[in-house]
């Protein structure tokens, strides 16, 4: 044997030795796709490790992002589970065929909205969360440049509020696009696109991650950003000098949600972990990360700084029309063709 | 070469016959669930379950008959052990049986998929298969490997590059791995640039996709509105690249060639930033430069104008390219200033040329090679870069960001990720022909194998005063950057609470003594241990392969040469993201399985990070005079010998160059990564990025702040290992350098 032939031979030996030895014999694993805040897929995973003794992998990544990798991994899932994140990716894995039915024992003591959300999706989707769109300001800097205090959505078109308003991306983040078919909603569309090419203008930036603007907006980069009310609380509660606001003429929601993925090589555990995380006492505690979004488990906990669905004008959000594909695609080509290009 | 024994030749292909046995007969032939290194399936039913059975089983057990199809390449070859090398039936059988087997066994994978048959035609054909296969393990590895060295020495005995049995092989092992690793995903990309919304492939889908006006809109020059994408990332690339020359020479030329006290301050400070987190510079820049930033915040009660987001844009992706390019520019001039042969300066100096005239006319055309590298680094860098235009970007869309959003949006349109990354292509291979251009054909060989002496010259006046200028105020710049890095990890809150505290590191790097030994109980330890064990693994491969392959270029003539350097650089051209997403498609299905394995993403930092290496071993490789190589072969050592014992020693500034940056980059590359990590394999960028998502500032910094720490050590100990080049005879003069 050359020299040579040693260094090839060391070179595939190396590589090989990559994939070091982190198997568990035949013990059972789950791997665990997380939409939500990371504290909270860590909690779950962690939670559900020692409730069950299942070994839990999990990935964290956002919901788009997490479409994105079911579909590209969809000839050979690596997920079994996909839990968390607004319910619009989750309902257009449904429709793709990349999630899989399931009728959990859990769904008697479930909110009335979380039972529709995995009737509209033939049972291949559930609710988790619940939570209301709206939007948070930073109370310091409103203060220091001297502008009025917001209370509705045509508030945030107002000539002064111009450079102070953030909001997500609608083609990188559900809570954007949540947003978009609100304000469609709300307004009607022709309307509520004149009222995006109007907030348009005001906006500093279009931010990737959905929650980003009112991070930015706690850290004092921000004056204003549109995002949940409950990421707006926790900034609140964290110490940050953040209001919330409930926009008067009523606001539409997510339901954040779960899929089973289809093809998933721990099916069993899987189902485990579905009905696991469907439980009062699992979904009381998302008070420990700080997540203020109502649970969908009737008999979960919710905290006092958490926003009141019921004092809320919520709007009656067709997440069957507006968590469509085609319908997704139309409106986010039509704000990127009309909205997204014009001078601000 | 010729003269090499006909024992010696064939032990060779003893060696690979016996590794192509093995592959067949004794390992499995699929992958393995349990990964690479998971050894169950030795006491779990092995060698006849069909998980785990070698071919051989397989076959006997009347499964999965295709595979018997590569047995005849295997048998042949023995036909070519009985003879000599030099009987054209030897090359023949070789390169016959070589090809064919590789071809075969590659394109049974293709054919033959999860779902059966892969082509709609071949079901029509013959019917369903009824059978399936995964993704390909050991024994097709080792299959694969043999093929291809049989078929590389069969090339070698009918007397390619002189029958050079090391350069023809080496060629070929480049060549596969570039075409697998790096063409493949592309190409499996580009083809999806074509496929509409019918899922139908079409020419107009593709043109409309590249000529879109959000990539080419000029309209921030003619009117107020925003300009193209592609016009934003080319602006900011030239920018950048112009900047990072002249800083990185001015850096180089400090430490060379002047009597500057602190240089070695400068070298170790020049290293800091390229062995920062990328977002870490971003944010650091926020918490100096944002809204609510210090400098900010100061100077708007200090001269009372109202604050701005000015930072986020082009301003600010700027500032923090230049801070992290800046050393890559430094890395790759230091070595070609190094290179210059003080004799050549000498002469000019002894003819009467005063230094000024020396520096123009001799020292800087000498260097010509690097500052024309470093540009092109610094321009390709600043295209691909991902993670501070996500931070700083604000609305000023980038070629990079604009891909990964395509990718990972609802719209989740991969055409149009591939179409920009095609517009993304052409600017970084433009910027690559120029290069090649400008440097024309001139001999820039300084040093030569007759002895060289000398001391550098100094730099003069009219050049060292600015560039000493430059030199400390960046300086000052870094450090400031950096001081409020190490500070703001252990602050409560940046801004808001400012109390002295260790909670960050605690919550990230807490460990505890228990009565297993010690329990690793910080949240960032897993992240840690996985980034160290990748980086480490690949940055050795990345060195590799990079020299020889700049050894191929620079010393081989072959046909095909031009390609082969087109498709080695080709992967620096590419940004993270398109790489990231193109190896999730091309590499999770069969027949080539990786995703969610640790073997991803070092694949995918050794292939991302090679140019580096490949464009470090040139630049040096091109000022070596052919004359030493001749002067070995003529004393009858083999290329392979040469390349060891006369190339490599002279080559320890490109290797330590390759080592250090592939090293840190796969320590703090975000771009690819961000698809390609798993939920058993996450790494620490993936890791703080979601910290920054979470506004958890402070843990970010933290962790950050200590994987600055180990890249230091590391590259300490780099320096230590591989040692200091010593290729003038008057070592004393040199004592400032590490």
């Amino acid at each position: 044997m050359n020299t040579f032939g040693k260094i090839t031979l060391g070179f595939a030996l190396a590589l090989s030795a990559t994939s070091a030895s982190v198997s568990i014999a035949s013990a059972a694993k789950l791997t665990l796709y997380c939409s939500a805040q990371e504290d909270w897929c860590q909690l779950m995973a962690r939670g559900f490790e020692e409730a069950s003794g299942i070994k839990v992998n999990l990935t964290r990544k956002s919901s788009g992002e997490t479409f994105a990798q079911i579909k590209a991994e969809e000839a050979n899932p690596k997920g079994d589970v996909w839990w968390g994140g607004t319910g619009d990716p989750h309902l257009q894995a449904a429709e793709e065929g990349l999630s899989e039915p399931y009728v959990s024992p859990m769904r008697a003591k479930l909110n009335g909205w979380a039972v529709s959300q995995a009737k509209s999706a033939d049972d291949k989707t559930i609710g988790i969360y619940s939570g209301a769109l709206g939007y948070g300001y930073n109370a310091d800097l409103l203060n220091a440049a001297g502008l009025p205090v917001p209370a509705c959505w045509k508030d945030l078109l107002k000539p002064e509020y111009k450079g102070h308003v953030q909001m997500a991306n609608p083609n990188s983040s559900g809570t954007a696009y949540t947003t978009l078919a609100t304000i469609v909603q709300l307004f009607g569309e022709d309307e509520g696109f004149e009222f995006m090419k109007k907030l348009h203008v005001n906006i500093n930036q279009y931010t990737k991650s959905g929650s980003a603007p009112i991070k930015a907006a706690g850290r004092g980069e921000n004056t204003i950003g549109i995002v949940f009310m409950h990421d707006a609380v926790k900034q609140a509660v964290s110490g940050f000098p953040i209001k919330v606001v409930a926009p008067c003429e009523g606001t539409g929601y997510e339901i954040g949600s779960m899929s089973l993925i289809k093809g998933g090589r721990n099916p069993e555990s899987a189902k485990k972990f579905y009905d696991w995380a469907l439980s009062a006492d699992v979904q009381s505690r998302s008070l420990e990360v700080k997540a203020f979004q109502v649970m969908s488990n009737m008999n979960a906990k919710s905290s006092p700084s958490a926003p009141d669905l019921s004092t809320i004008k919520l709007i009656d959000y067709d997440f069957k029309k507006y968590g469509s594909s085609a319908e997704r695609k139309r409106l986010l080509k039509k704000w990127d063709d009309e909205v997204s290009v014009l001078p601000q | 070469m010729k003269t090499e024994n006909k024992a010696f030749a064939h032990s060779t292909l003893l060696l690979w016959l016996i590794v192509g046995w093995a592959g067949f007969c004794l390992v499995p032939w699929y992958g393995i669930e349990d990964g690479f290194f998971g050894f169950e399936w030795l006491s779990d039913g092995y060698p006849f379950d069909p998980d785990y059975a070698p071919a051989l089983f397989l076959i006997l057990q009347g499964k999965k008959i295709w595979l018997a199809s590569v047995v005849p390449f295997m048998i042949l070859p023995v036909i070519a052990l009985f003879r000599i090398k030099s009987d054209p039936v030897f090359g023949k059988v070789l390169v016959v049986c070589g090809a064919l087997g590789f071809g075969i066994l590659l394109g049974q994978g293709f054919i033959i998929g999860l779902k059966g048959w892969q082509f709609g035609w071949l079901e029509q054909l013959f019917g369903p298969l009824g059978d399936r296969q995964f993704g390909m393990g050991y024994g097709a590895l080792f299959m694969a490997s043999a093929f291809l060295f049989i078929f590389t020495q069969g090339i070698a005995a009918r007397g390619a590059v002189n029958g050079d049995v090391f350069v023809v092989s080496s060629i070929g092992f480049v060549v596969t791995i570039v075409a697998i690793f790096v063409f493949f995903p592309i190409i499996s990309m580009l083809l999806s640039a074509f496929i509409g919304e019918d899922k139908a492939y079409s020419i107009s889908v593709f043109i409309d996709k590249i000529t879109d006006n959000r990539l080419w809109s000029l309209s921030c020059i003619t009117g107020g509105q925003k300009c193209g994408a592609a016009w934003n990332s080319f602006a900011l690339a030239v920018l950048v690249g112009i900047t990072t020359t002249v800083l990185g020479l001015a850096f180089a030329l400090v430490v060379t060639r002047t009597g500057f006290r602190y240089k070695k301050l400068l070298r170790a400070m020049s290293v800091l930033p390229i062995i920062t987190p990328p977002f870490v510079i971003g944010l650091a820049i926020i918490l100096l430069f944002g809204l609510s930033g210090s400098f900010t915040v100061f100077f708007s009660d200090l001269f009372g104008f109202q604050p701005t987001r000015w930072v986020y844009g082009l301003p600010g992706i700027l500032i923090a390219q230049i801070l992290a390019f800046t050393p890559i520019a430094f890395l790759v001039m230091i070595g070609v200033v190094e290179g210059v042969s003080p004799s050549m300066e000498e002469a000019s100096q002894t003819l009467r040329a005063n230094k000024w005239e020396t520096f123009v006319n001799v020292s800087l055309p000498l260097m010509r090679p690097g500052i024309a590298n470093a540009f092109l680094l610094g321009f390709i860098e600043s295209m691909a870069d991902f993670g501070n235009p996500l931070v700083l970007g604000g609305n000023f869309d980038v070629l990079s960001t604009e891909i990964f959003y395509a990718i990972v949006g609802a719209q989740y349109d991969q055409a149009r990720a591939a179409s920009i990354a095609l517009v993304l292509l052409f600017f970084t291979l433009a910027a690559f022909y120029a290069q090649r251009f400008w440097l024309g054909k001139k001999s820039y060989t300084t040093m030569t194998g007759k002895g060289d002496s000398g001391v550098y010259s100094q730099l003069p006046s009219r050049v060292s005063k600015p560039v000493f200028l430059i030199v400390a105020a960046w300086t000052a710049f870094t450090l400031l950057i950096y001081a409020m890095i190490f500070y703001g990890s252990f602050v409560e809150l940046w801004g808001v609470n400012n109390t002295l505290t260790f909670k960050h590191y605690i919550t990230a790097f807490s460990a505890r003594i228990g009565e297993h030994g010690i329990h690793w109980t910080g949240s960032a330890w897993d992240s840690f241990w996985t980034t160290l064990k990748i980086a480490g693994i690949s940055a050795p491969l990345t060195a590799a392969v990079g020299l020889v392959t700049a050894y191929l270029l620079t010393r081989q003539n072959f046909a095909g040469k031009n390609a082969f350097e087109f498709g080695t650089m080709l992967s620096f051209a590419i940004p993270g993201t398109v790489i990231g997403v193109s190896y999730i498609l091309a590499f999770n299905v069969p027949p080539l399985e990786l995703t969610g394995t640790g073997i991803i993403l070092v694949i995918s930092f050794v292939f991302r990070n090679m140019p580096v290496g490949v464009r470090a071993g040139i630049a040096s490789m091109t000022q070596l005079d052919k004359s030493l190589d001749e002067s070995s072969l003529t004393l009858g050592a083999n290329s392979w010998q040469t390349f060891i014992n006369v190339i490599l020693p002279l080559l320890k500034p490109a290797i330590l160059a390759a080592l250090v940056y592939s090293f840190v980059r796969a320590m703090t590359a975000i771009s690819a990564v961000i698809f390609l990590v798993s939920a058993e394999y996450n790494m620490a960028t993936s890791y703080i990025i979601g910290r920054v998502e979470n506004n958890d500032y402070g843990l970010a910094i933290a962790y950050s702040t200590s994987l600055i720490a180990v890249m230091l050590t590391v590259v300490a100990l780099m320096q230590l290992i591989v040692g200091k080049t010593k290729i003038g005879r008057r070592s004393g003069q040199s004592g400032a350098k590490p």
